[in-house]
C-alpha cells in the first residue's frame, strides 16, 4: 500500500467518517430504547447493502436473492437462540407439528461459535455453489438475476413448506437470553448496538479495503467490460464467484445481528419484496459508492418506519415511483447526483467512467 | 393407469397456463431484452378487464346473454393491456434500452404502482368472476378421469394464440420486420424499418398477451391485486430455459418446466418439487447455457 497524499480534502472526508462513527457510537446516550433498537436495525440492513453494493455497483452483477443470504444467517442464529430458550427443550413449534426429538441439522446450533460461524459461511458456501454453476457458464446479467429470484421463491416456499422444522410462515421467535445474557435488557440491547456498529465499521473498512485493492480493480473492469477481462487473461468467473460468496456472507452476517435486534425472523422478511427493496437502498444510496449504499439503507429504512404505519397504500406508491425515478433520473443515486454538483461546479474533463460502447 | 393420465393432463394444464404467461415475456424479452417485471401487472389488468366485462353483462344485458361475455372478454383483455403495454413503452422502457437490469428495477416499481393502483380501486381482497355455464363440467374419458372444460379451454386457447404469434411473426410484413430488428437492429434501421415503430408494437402485443392470460386465469380461481406476482418469476424461468428469440424454445421450456413440476410435485412435495425443478434447470444450464434453443449469433455479448 503507498501512502496517499494528504490533500485538504482528503482530510475533510477522513474527519467526516470519524464524525459519523463517533456520532453513531454515542447515539445510546440520546435516543430513546426504541429508537436505538430501530437505529440498530437500520445499521444492520446498512450491511447488508455494503455487500450488495460490492457485487452490484462494483462488479456489475445484480442479485436479487440476498434476502435469502440475510435469512439463512438469521435463520442460524435464529436457531441458536431458540434452543438456548428452551434450555434442552424441543422447540415448541416442532412440538406442534408433532416432532419427539431435535432433528440432526438443529444439533450444532446449540453452541453459539457454530451458530455464528454457519451464519456467514452457510450464505457464503450457497453463493459459491450457485456462482459455480452460473458464472463459469458465462451466464450472466439478467440471466443471473432471474436465477437469483427463482432461488428466493423456492427457498421461501421451502422454508414455509417444512413447517416441523423451521417454523414455516411464522418462522421462528421466543427467545430469552444469549450467551447468558437477556435480549430484553437494555443493557444488552446497548451493548448489541454498539456490536452492530463496530461490525459495520469493520465491513466499511473491509470493503474499502478490497474495493482499493488490485481484486477490486478487477472486479471493475469486469463490471465495465468482461470479455475484455478474459481477453487479457484473466478469469473473471472465478472472481464473480468470491466476491458473490463474500457478499453472501456479509448479508448473512447482517441477518444474525437483525435477529438479535429484532427477535424474529419469518419467510416473509427474505421473499421476493425485502430482496428488491434491498437494492433500491443501494440504487437510491448510489451504486458503486460504499457510503452511498450504507445511507441509502439507513435513510430509506428510517422514512419506511416512519411513514409506511401511517400512510401503508402511499408508501408503496411512493416507493414504487422512486424506483422508477431513480433508475431512470439518477442512476448513480444520491450519491451520484452530489458528484455531478461537484463535479460541474469543478471542472469538465472526459468521463473515463464506464465503456459507453465497448467494441467487444 | 387413470392416475398417469390425470398427472399429464395437469402437467399439460399448468404448461399451457405457464406458456401463456411467458409468451408474451418472450417477445418483450427476446426483442427489445427488456425485463418486464411488471407482466405480472399486466396479466392482472386483463383479469379485472374480464371481471369488468362480466360486470356490464350482468348489469346491462339480458341473462340469456351472460355465458357470452367470455367470448368478449378475451379480445377486452387483449386490447385493455395492449394499450397500457403501449403507454409504458412509450413513457418509460423506450429510455431504458440496452440497460436489461435498469429496465427490471424500474419495471418492478411501475408493477408496484399498478398493484397499489388496482388495490385502490377493487379493494384488496380477491374478486371472483363467474365462469360461463359451458364451461362447467369436463370429458369423461375411460375409467371414470374427468377432464375439466375449463383446463381444455386454456390449452385450446393456448394453441390459438401460439398459431396467431406463429403467422404474426413468420408469416406478415410486421413480424418480418421484427425478425430482423432482433437479429440486426442497427442493419435493420439501415435498410428503413422503424424500429421505434417496431418496439412499440412489439411491446404492446406481448403485454396484450399477458392480458389473455389474465382472461384465461379468472377460469382457475379468484382473482386478487397480487395475481401476476405468482406467475412472473416462473414465467421468467420458462424463458431462461427455453432460451430467446425463437417461439418453439419458448414452448418446449414451458412443457418441461410444467410437466417436471407435477411429475415431482407428485412424488414429494409442492416445496420440494420446485426445489427439485429449479436444480433441474441450474443443471440443465450446465449443458446449454443459452437455454433450449438458441439463435446462432456471431457476435460477443
Amino acid at each position: 500500500m503507498q501512502l496517499k497524499k494528504m490533500t485538504p480534502r482528503r482530510l475533510w472526508i477522513l474527519a467526516g467518517y470519524a464524525a459519523a462513527a463517533a456520532a453513531l457510537f454515542s447515539a445510546p446516550m440520546f435516543v430513546s430504547d426504541f429508537r436505538l433498537n430501530l437505529l440498530a436495525k437500520f445499521l444492520a440492513f446498512a450491511i447488508v447493502a455494503l455487500g450488495l453494493d460490492l457485487i452490484w455497483g462494483y462488479t456489475g452483477i445484480l442479485s436479487l436473492g440476498h434476502g435469502i443470504f440475510f435469512g439463512l444467517g438469521a435463520y442460524a442464529m435464529a436457531m441458536y437462540l431458540k434452543l438456548e430458550a428452551g434450555g434442552g427443550k424441543l422447540p415448541d413449534f416442532m412440538g406442534w407439528s408433532g416432532l419427539k426429538e431435535l432433528p440432526l441439522f438443529w444439533q450444532p446450533f446449540g453452541s453459539f461459535g457454530f451458530a455464528a460461524a454457519a451464519g456467514i459461511a452457510l450464505p457464503a458456501i450457497l453463493a459459491l455453489v450457485l456462482g459455480y454453476f452460473t458464472f463459469r457458464n458465462r451466464i450472466r446479467g439478467v440471466y443471473f438475476t432471474i436465477l437469483t429470484q427463482a432461488l428466493v421463491i423456492i427457498t421461501t416456499t421451502l422454508l414455509i413448506g417444512q413447517q416441523a422444522f423451521t417454523g414455516g410462515t411464522n418462522g421462528v421467535t421466543g427467545y430469552s437470553e444469549v450467551l447468558g445474557f437477556p435480549l430484553g435488557s437494555p443493557d444488552t440491547k446497548r451493548a448489541l448496538y454498539w456490536i452492530t456498529v463496530a461490525a459495520l465499521i469493520v465491513i466499511f473498512l473491509f470493503c474499502r479495503f478490497i474495493v482499493g485493492s488490485r481484486f477490486g480493480k478487477v472486479l471493475r473492469a469486469i463490471r465495465d467490460g468482461e470479455n475484455r477481462v478474459r481477453f487479457i487473461g484473466y478469469n473473471p468467473a472465478i472472481y464473480q464467484m468470491v466476491i458473490f460468496a463474500i457478499s453472501a456472507g456479509i448479508a448473512g452476517m447482517a441477518g444474525m445481528l437483525f435477529v438479535l435486534h429484532v427477535g424474529i425472523i419469518s419467510p416473509s422478511m427474505l421473499g421476493i419484496v425485502p430482496s428488491i427493496e434491498m437494492v433500491l437502498w443501494v440504487a437510491i444510496g448510489g451504486r458503486g459508492t460504499l457510503v452511498g449504499a450504507a445511507l441509502g439503507a439507513i435513510l430509506m429504512n428510517w422514512a419506511k418506519s416512519e411513514f409506511s404505519t401511517a400512510y401503508p397504500e402511499g408508501w408503496t406508491l411512493f416507493m414504487g415511483l422512486l424506483f422508477v425515478i431513480v433508475v431512470v433520473f439518477m442512476p448513480k443515486g444520491v450519491a451520484g447526483l452530489i458528484g455531478q454538483i461537484n463535479f460541474r461546479k469543478k471542472r469538465r474533463e472526459p468521463n473515463h467512467e464506464g465503456v459507453r460502447n465497448p467494441a467487444v | 393407469m387413470d392416475v398417469y393420465v390425470l398427472q399429464l393432463f395437469n402437467g399439460l394444464s399448468i404448461s399451457s397456463i405457464l406458456l401463456l404467461v411467458a409468451l408474451g415475456l418472450a417477445i418483450t424479452f427476446g426483442l427489445m431484452k427488456v425485463i418486464n417485471m411488471a407482466h405480472g401487472e399486466l396479466i392482472m389488468i386483463g383479469a379485472y378487464s374480464t371481471y369488468l366485462t362480466q360486470n356490464l353483462f350482468k348489469d346491462y344485458l339480458p341473462e340469456s346473454m351472460f355465458d357470452w361475455y367470455f367470448v368478449l372478454a378475451i379480445p377486452v383483455s387483449f386490447g385493455i393491456a395492449f394499450v397500457f403495454g403501449l403507454i409504458l413503452e412509450m413513457s418509460l422502457i423506450r429510455f431504458l434500452y440496452g440497460r436489461p437490469l435498469d429496465s427490471l428495477l424500474a419495471t418492478w416499481g411501475v408493477g408496484l404502482v399498478l398493484q397499489q393502483v388496482a388495490r385502490s380501486i377493487f379493494g384488496a381482497p380477491n374478486v371472483a368472476v363467474k365462469s360461463p355455464t359451458w364451461l362447467d363440467g369436463g370429458l369423461r374419458i375411460v375409467d371414470g378421469t374427468l377432464l375439466p372444460y375449463k383446463r381444455l379451454f386454456i390449452i385450446a386457447l393456448v394453441i390459438v394464440c401460439l398459431a396467431a404469434m406463429y403467422v404474426y411473426i413468420y408469416r406478415s410484413h410486421e413480424g418480418r420486420r421484427m425478425r430482423a430488428v432482433m437479429q440486426n437492429r442497427d442493419m435493420a434501421a439501415c435498410l428503413g424499418v422503424s424500429t421505434r415503430r417496431v418496439d412499440s408494437m412489439t411491446f404492446a402485443i406481448g403485454s396484450g398477451i399477458a392480458g389473455i392470460a389474465g382472461c384465461a386465469l379468472t377460469l382457475m380461481g379468484p382473482i386478487g391485486p397480487s395475481l401476476g406476482t405468482y406467475y412472473i418469476v416462473d414465467a421468467f424461468m420458462v424463458v431462461v430455459l427455453g432460451g430467446v428469440g425463437k417461439l418453439v424454445g419458448t414452448v418446449l421450456g414451458a412443457v418441461g418446466i410444467g410437466m417436471f413440476n407435477t411429475l415431482f410435485e407428485y412424488w414429494t412435495n409442492a416445496s420440494l418439487g420446485k426445489v427439485l425443478v429449479f436444480v433441474c434447470i441450474v443443471a440443465f444450464l450446465q449443458w446449454r447455457p443459452m437455454g433450449l434453443v438458441a439463435m446462432r449469433t456471431r457476435s460477443l455479448d
